[in-house]
């Protein structure tokens, strides 16, 4: 790819699919998204495509738009009156911000885990089943089928299968955020997001998040924000570097953090600013 | 020095204690020992017949009864209201708005009014709907009353409740219906603590109700019916020259202090069920 720099606002036609070559489809695809907060420019013209089943990471120091970026993917800015969002942003090809788009359909594509988990106020296995039973699903052995699939894939059944009818808010906070992937997981999402979905975890419990985004990367799309570098070392396939609401650098994790192609994003990555 | 200044403070936080204690000890003493002897079956379970201002048979039930029925649809009313606007002040607006920083002030100085205003102010609504002295002349006055207490009880749990908690159903694909749902449920300890305060305040006031719902020996059978009450009772009987018919005041008293301590235990265990089931 041919590398001409204009001073700090690099363009982004869509690098990855050049340059991987086993590229797959981009699963989401943002097209000159531009976000205001009461006529502050938060996010400035972000063009990204983060493909398909692999973990995309996106750092940047803390105020550049991160957050403010991954919540545009579902739609939570929607009941913000001040926010206001220009361009467009697909998933699976289609525009989820036209107009008649229904919010409900797209957010049941995704599941968010908050940067503290957040359990509802109900029991384990209830918290799990939520989604499916505000979806339709019925049917108490189905609900349970599910919440014990759930509850495996998050490594969590052997530990709450005993106590499924008590409080969630029991929990410890590393089992309640495993939780809430569960509970996201149940609405048989697309893509994964996560907002620093380990910074209010001890280690041990970081790490066990951290391996199951490792091992559901197969099945789903995982974006994640994250403020540790070395977090998205690990396990990062793509990376994506914003810095004050700019879209500096997009590539894979290896392109990014062993030859990063723009100034700032060699300075950050080394450490020089945070 | 320091030390000093700690036993000082100590001292002073377990005598207000004190004081405050005996005070409320004293006056369930006095209600008890004068109102006990004059406490009988036959007090609650009659209406006052003919000489019972003068010291003869009869009993409250009257009171008892439109105390009851004012409270109950009082607080189910201001529910339906309170729930609402809480709702709006915290989900809708944002948590800095200036309209909910206004509400919340404008809340708390009804909270300040005293109760004779709220009477007065339901005593003028009512001549301009051409209404007499009636039960729903009374639910709407002490409605107006607790409304206040209610919101602002529910407020403060509802301003605990984390936008995350919002975001999370929200993500999940909620509709805002099913949010609401949700919301209320964390809500629930918070209301349950609302209805306690606004039945003590509603059902032990006086000054709004003498207007309102005005005073009668038979129990209400409609809404336009005026209707007795427990305070009211106790004034009445009170400023009788007959000893006897004072000490059934205290009698009167001692049954509206059972029936506030009764509802008070139940609206307790009820949401310590609740909780332990649900949340």
């Amino acid at each position: 790819m041919e590398l001409m720099t204009p001073p700090l606002i690099v363009k982004q036609p869509k690098p990855i699919e050049k340059e991987t070559a086993d590229c797959h489809k981009p699963h989401i695809e943002v097209e000159n998204l531009n976000l205001y907060i009461q006529n502050n420019h938060i996010l400035k013209n972000i063009n990204m495509a983060i493909p398909d089943k692999s973990i995309t990471c996106i750092i940047g120091p803390s105020g550049c738009g991160k957050t403010t970026l991954l919540r545009t993917f579902n739609r939570l800015h929607d009941d913000s009156v001040d926010v206001k969002i220009t361009g467009k942003l697909f998933v699976d090809c289609e525009d989820i911000y036209a107009k008649d788009t229904e919010v409900t359909h797209i957010r049941k594509k995704m599941g968010l885990l908050a940067q503290r988990p957040c359990s509802l106020p109900m029991s384990i296995i209830d918290n799990v089943v939520y989604g499916p039973r505000i979806h339709g699903v019925r049917g108490k052995r189905k609900l349970y089928e599910i919440a014990r699939h759930q509850l495996h894939a998050v490594g969590l059944w052997d530990e709450v299968k005993d106590r499924l009818k008590s409080p969630a808010s029991k929990l410890s906070i590393g089992q309640q955020q495993r939780l809430c992937l569960a509970r996201g997981l149940a609405v048989e999402p697309e893509i994964i997001l996560g907002d620093e979905a380990t910074s209010a975890l001890d280690p041990i419990s970081s790490k066990t998040i951290e391996e199951l985004f490792l091992s559901l990367k197969d099945k789903y799309t995982i974006v994640l924000v994250t403020h540790t570098l070395r977090q998205a070392k690990r396990i990062a396939d793509y990376v994506a570097f914003m810095y004050l609401g700019e879209l500096i650098e997009f590539g894979t994790a290896d392109q990014v953090f062993n030859h990063p192609k723009h100034k700032l994003t060699k300075e950050y990555i080394s450490g020089g600013f945070s | 020095m320091k030390r000093l200044e700690e036993k000082i403070f100590k001292i002073l936080m377990i005598g207000s204690t004190m004081l405050i204690l005996s005070v409320l000890l004293y006056i369930l003493f006095v209600i008890m020992k004068k109102g006990l002897p004059s406490l009988s079956w036959e007090m609650i379970s009659q209406i006052p017949s003919g000489g019972f201002y003068l010291g003869k048979e009869g009993g409250i039930l009257n009171a008892i009864m439109g105390s009851l029925y004012l409270i109950f649809f009082s607080v189910l009313i201001s529910l339906m209201i309170s729930v609402p606007v809480v709702m709006y002040l915290n989900f809708t607006l944002r948590r800095k708005s200036r309209l909910a920083a206004f509400a919340r002030l404008t809340f708390d100085v009804l909270f300040g009014i005293p109760s004779i205003v709220y009477g007065a102010f339901g005593f003028t609504v009512m001549i301009f709907f051409g209404l007499q002295t009636s039960l729903l002349g009374g639910i709407i006055a002490i409605s107006l009353l607790i409304i206040p207490v209610m919101i602002r009880s529910i407020d403060e749990v509802a301003i605990l409740i984390p936008s995350e908690l919002i975001e999370a159903t929200k993500s999940l694909g909620a509709t805002n219906y099913e949010t609401i749902k949700v919301i209320t449920r964390q809500l629930l300890p918070g209301i349950s603590t609302a209805v306690l305060l606004s039945v003590g305040r509603g059902i032990g006031d006086a000054a709004t109700v003498l207007f309102t719902a005005g005073y009668t020996d038979s129990i209400p059978t409609s809404l336009t019916q005026p209707a007795a009450s427990l305070p009211l009772a106790i004034f009445f009987q009170l400023s009788s020259p007959v000893e006897e018919v004072q000490n059934r005041a205290y009698a009167a008293a001692l049954i509206l202090t059972i029936i506030i301590l009764t509802l008070s235990f139940a609206a307790r265990y009820f949401s310590r069920r609740l909780s332990k089931n649900k949340i």
